[in-house]
């Protein structure tokens, strides 16, 4: 006994801030026609050293571009380079068809602060669209704003909320020096960057899952041999072992209000789904078929849940109601859909849609039923949306290596995150938090 | 196929004196499903069966041991040949299903009869899927296959108690590639002895 609780510790540690490893890269695979065509002159630096800390305008700059909807103009083909609204001339702009400009500066403050400041201009009105000042007190901060000056422009522009200063949570499979496999629950933030693992595992994990503030994980491990569920603060590294019956143990999901997780158990039979209240531990079960009922997600306002079931011979997508425990069907066509993640504003559902031996990402506008094929790969798996709906992040395989990719819900752009060694999987777009 | 008659023949009496046995088999079972319930890591653990050892009813011990010597010394897991059906540790499925298919009929039979024999041994039935479709659908489809094993080892005379079935999906592949051939060699049960009598 002692022994086994003892090898569970060497096996797993928990750390939050660890060195960072195999950094994703992302490349764009295909772009909109007509992308909004932007200059983003390089921010000066004032401060006490020859260079800034961060290329910040390489941060923006990369941010638009990777959205698909902004051209940004080339460094090389700008006529001039001011750092001031007084010396922007809008004429140097306008002969490049540029319809857009940001210009900026970063200086450093006497009390060490670095002051960021931007503005956005309209060329072709020669006006100021909105400009903002940042404060930030650390280097390692800097990323961040330029995250968050990324969003400002988005939604200047494209009246939607952007999401680049958000985080992406996924699992890597790696092998260390004796060919044993590790598996490690990744944090990074939503372009790729910074990857810091919150678990490292010789066992399988698995099915992670943001709570709505954004702070928490849910995921499933395979320590000591059989199948849990854990919460875990992500930026305290703390975890709280939530259910470990005989059985299956998977596919926790945070109910929208953050006080309920939908799971699936197989204690009682066939796995089935359950929501269990995270206070008191209780569990209520909601389905009973002897089928397959699993990989639960729960509809916007927390009142039905819809979820993957085989009780009709091939996995479909149903919908239960918490109320009354009323299960109805929504998907029809084709003869796999599965593993449902349902958009921010709850209108359309994406999953895994597979005809023989294609497996793709295809979402569902849940109000006709209307269904599209996203993706042209095919072994997809684990669609998450961006939570402005813009995007879907999604895992795929590549070259024999499992790699994340992202696509727009119109199915126009594409994008490919590479990790430089191991596998990726099962990437969950962090809600933006409170 | 001589070893396939001969273990018929064993096979036979062997239920029989389990059939006839199953009053405390049945008392042991819950006994046993008890302590493999337990969401804690003890239910494998060499100490904690010990202790369950020494509270075991001896009615089904003795009763086996002195009725069954032949097939006790007939199907040992130490015989490591190619001809003992016991080294079959790796049961294949075909795609999307879990009924077994009718060449593995004889080592599951082969694995009963060991169960049957060895009251105390247990068995650890990890259930995989390929890599096709969706992780936890997976998880499932994995289960499914564990159980289709455990059911048919419980019919043959193992008892519940002795079998725990964990699902891995398609997390833990044989074979890394994603090709036909791969994907055959993933879709598996694989049966652990975690404690041999």
């Amino acid at each position: 006994m002692l022994k086994v609780i003892l090898r569970s510790l060497l096996l797993l540690m928990v750390f939050w801030g660890g060195s960072a490893q195999a950094a994703l890269t992302i490349e764009i695979t295909q772009g909109v026609k007509g992308a909004m065509p932007i200059a983003i002159v390089p921010f000066t630096w004032e401060g006490p050293s020859p260079t800034a800390p961060l290329d910040m305008t390489k941060v923006v700059t990369d941010n638009l571009y990777r959205s698909g909807r902004f051209s940004p103009l080339p460094e090389r083909d700008m006529l001039a380079r001011p750092n001031d609204p007084s010396k922007v001339n809008f004429k140097n702009w306008r002969v490049l068809g540029v319809e857009n400009l940001v210009i900026g500066k970063v200086r450093v403050a006497a009390n060490n602060q670095y002051i960021v400041q931007f503005v956005l201009f309209d060329v072709f009105r020669s006006t100021q669209i909105t400009g903002q000042t940042f404060h930030v007190g650390k280097i390692s901060d800097l990323r961040k704003t330029a995250h968050q000056i990324s969003d400002v422009i988005y939604e200047a522009l494209l009246d939607e909320r952007g999401a680049f200063d958000t985080k992406v949570a996924y699992v890597t499979q790696s092998q260390d020096r004796s060919g044993k496999p590790r598996y490690s629950l990744q944090v990074a933030d939503a372009d790729g960057h910074g990857p810091q693992a919150v678990l490292n595992s010789s066992e399988p994990l698995m099915s992670p899952s943001w709570s709505p503030d954004g702070r928490k994980l849910a995921y499933v491990t395979f320590e000591g041999g059989r199948s849990s569920i854990y919460t875990q603060d992500v930026y305290q590294g703390k975890r709280e072992k939530i259910s470990g019956f005989k059985g299956i143990n998977g596919a926790p999901a945070w109910s929208p209000d953050g006080t309920r997780m939908a799971l699936v158990l197989s204690k009682d039979g066939s796995p089935d789904i359950y929501v269990m209240n995270l206070l008191n531990k209780k569990l209520t079960r909601l389905t009973t078929s002897y089928g397959i009922d699993t990989e639960p997600v729960w509809t916007r306002g927390g009142d039905a849940i819809v979820f993957t079931s085989d009780r009709g011979g091939k996995p479909q997508l149903y919908q239960v109601t918490l109320s009354n425990r009323q299960v109805k069907r929504l998907t029809f066509e084709g003869n796999y859909n599965a593993r449902a993640t349902l958009s921010p504003d709850g209108r359309m559902v994406a999953m895994v849609h597979g005809n023989g031996n294609r497996y793709q990402i295809a979402v569902m506008d849940l109000e006709n039923g209307a269904m599209q094929v996203l993706t042209d790969t095919s072994l997809d798996e684990s669609p998450s949306f961006a939570p402005n709906g813009s995007m879907i992040i999604y895992a795929t395989e590549s070259r024999n290596k499992g790699v994340l990719s992202a696509v727009s819900v119109d199915g126009r752009v594409h994008q490919r995150l590479v990790l430089q060694e191991g596998d990726a999987r099962e990437p969950v777009w962090a809600p933006y938090g409170k | 196929m001589n070893i396939f008659r001969k273990a018929l023949i064993l096979v036979v009496p062997v239920m029989f004196l389990v059939g006839c046995a199953s009053a405390p088999i049945d008392t042991t079972d819950d006994a046993l499903t008890d302590s493999a319930s337990g969401l804690n890591d003890t239910s494998t653990g060499g100490d904690t069966w010990s202790g369950n050892a020494g509270s075991d009813d001896s009615a089904q011990i003795t009763g086996i041991q002195d009725d069954s010597p032949i097939g006790r010394s007939e199907l040992t897991l130490s015989d490591k040949s190619p001809s003992n059906l016991l080294n079959t540790r790796v049961i294949y499925f075909d795609f999307d299903r879990s009924k077994v298919r009718a060449e593995f009929t004889d080592v599951i039979a082969a694995h009963a009869e060991y169960l049957a024999n060895n009251l105390g041994a247990q068995m650890k039935l990890e259930g995989h899927a390929d890599e096709r479709g969706s992780r936890e659908y997976n998880i499932g489809l994995g289960e499914r296959r564990g159980n289709s094993i455990a059911r048919h080892l419980g019919l043959q005379g193992a008892s519940r108690g002795q079998l725990e079935v964990v699902s891995y999906g398609e997390e833990r592949p044989a074979e890394m590639g994603h090709d036909e051939t791969s994907w055959g060699l993933n879709r598996r049960v694989e049966i652990i002895y975690t404690r041999e009598q």
